[in-house]
């Protein structure tokens, strides 16, 4: 939608424009799922379709609609929740300390090395891929939680240290 | 590969008082030639001291150095001084550059100590600071440099007589997350053309370029991890409704 909000454009040009923006880090943009998206749009009426006069696939260009520009600006609004309080590593380390299922240092060393390899990943992908900026942010982003994820599992740790010599 | 330096139960042990504390209580660690290896751990995990014995700046209380087939942890003051200026080279967090000298002759300085011409020197130090992007700060003295520049001087310097082992006390430790993004890029270009580096930090970006990341804790190595080449990248795309 905010792709529209500059003018129109038919679906493969929105395509193009966000491979344009994410480079090849993405994987192959499905046309398929743009053309859904764009038909759900449509029906939820927040952007129009509009028949190419000598096209006859059936190939349309779109716009916004007032009401999917009030939408976009709603969206826009609102600030995306800060706090995080769902982490996939901790059920596992809470479900490992009361249970006794798996030693909790073992768990914390494989997520550490997760994490790393991750960081690895990252820094690789943005060497080897051709990116543009917007994905280098992205990307920036991403290494900076995964340096935090990295701080919390010392801290972690260091609590399990001084809980079990307490 | 070939081995390039062993530690065999690298022990050092400080007096203290009363009791003496092992700052390193018996470290094995074996880095092969060319590799990358990352040390990993909290401060007061013994990396300094770690790196201080591989680099014979400091004697173990027990265990042995070897470098490249040869025992050198028992060798003269001497002996070892020449060592590190030929077969190693450094990089420190606070950069530790020469203030009464140019950047160029800070580049030179190893060259001459190896028993470099100094017009050859010259061009070698020249060469290098350009491959690093900053020949035009050769004459420049290094307080007038940014940090960053200030630690590719120091890259500059360290690599200058292609040393078999670059050692990196927290190379990106003072510096902002761009300057270490491109300080850790010339790691990971010299590491591409063959350099080994063994590399202290606290930067899991850094340690993530390595291919090995041991951990150290309480003086003893924890975990000694090999990382993967890379894993191929897929973000996830969700077309949001925007």
């Amino acid at each position: 939608m905010a792709l529209l909000s500059g003018g129109s454009g038919h679906g493969y040009e929105l395509k193009q424009a966000i491979e344009h923006e994410f480079g090849a880090l993405l994987p192959e943009l499905n046309s398929g799922q743009i053309y859904s998206t764009l038909a759900r749009l449509e029906r939820d009426g927040l952007v129009e379709g509009e028949a190419v006069a000598d096209d006859n696939r059936g190939k349309k260009v779109y716009r916004l609609t007032e009401r999917g520009r009030e939408v976009l600006r709603d969206w826009l609004g609102v600030p995306v929740p800060g706090a995080r309080l769902k982490d996939g590593f901790f059920v596992k380390f809470v479900v490992a300390t009361s249970v006794g299922l798996a030693d909790p240092t073992d768990l914390i060393e494989r997520q550490r090395d997760e994490y790393l390899q991750s960081l690895r990943d990252l820094d690789a992908g943005l060497a080897s891929a051709p990116h543009g900026p917007t994905a280098e942010l992205l990307v920036e982003g991403a290494v900076l939680h995964l340096k935090a994820d990295l701080e919390w599992l010392d801290l972690i740790e260091e609590r399990l240290a001084v809980g079990r010599s307490a | 590969m070939s081995v390039l330096l062993e530690a065999r139960g690298l022990t050092r042990t400080y007096d203290s008082g009363a009791a003496p504390v092992p700052a390193l209580a018996g470290v094995d660690l074996t880095i092969e030639r060319g590799e990358f290896v990352a040390v990993m751990g909290p401060s007061g995990c013994g990396k300094s001291t770690l790196l201080n014995l591989l680099a014979g700046l400091d004697r173990p209380s027990a265990g042995e150095v070897w470098l490249d087939g040869s025992r050198v942890d028992r060798l003269s003051e001497t002996a070892l001084a020449r060592l590190r200026r030929r077969r190693l080279g450094f990089v420190f967090q606070f950069f530790n550059l020469l203030p009464m000298l140019t950047v160029s002759e800070n580049v030179e300085l190893p060259l001459l100590l190896a028993g470099k011409r100094r017009r050859p020197a010259r061009r070698t130090a020249r060469r290098m600071l350009e491959e690093l992007g900053i020949g035009d700060k050769a004459d420049a003295a290094p307080g007038q440099l940014s940090g960053g520049q200030q630690q590719r001087v120091a890259l500059a310097r360290a690599l200058a007589n292609q040393p078999d082992l670059v050692i990196g006390d927290e190379p990106t430790g003072n510096l902002d997350s761009a300057s270490a993004g491109e300080v850790l890029g010339l790691l990971r270009t010299a590491h591409a053309r063959g350099q080994t580096l063994l590399v202290a930090t606290h930067d899991a970006r850094v340690a993530a370029a390595a291919d090995r990341v041991v951990t150290l804790r309480d003086g003893r190595v924890t975990r000694d991890r090999h990382l993967e080449a890379s894993r191929p990248v897929t973000l996830p795309f969700d077309p949001d409704p925007a």
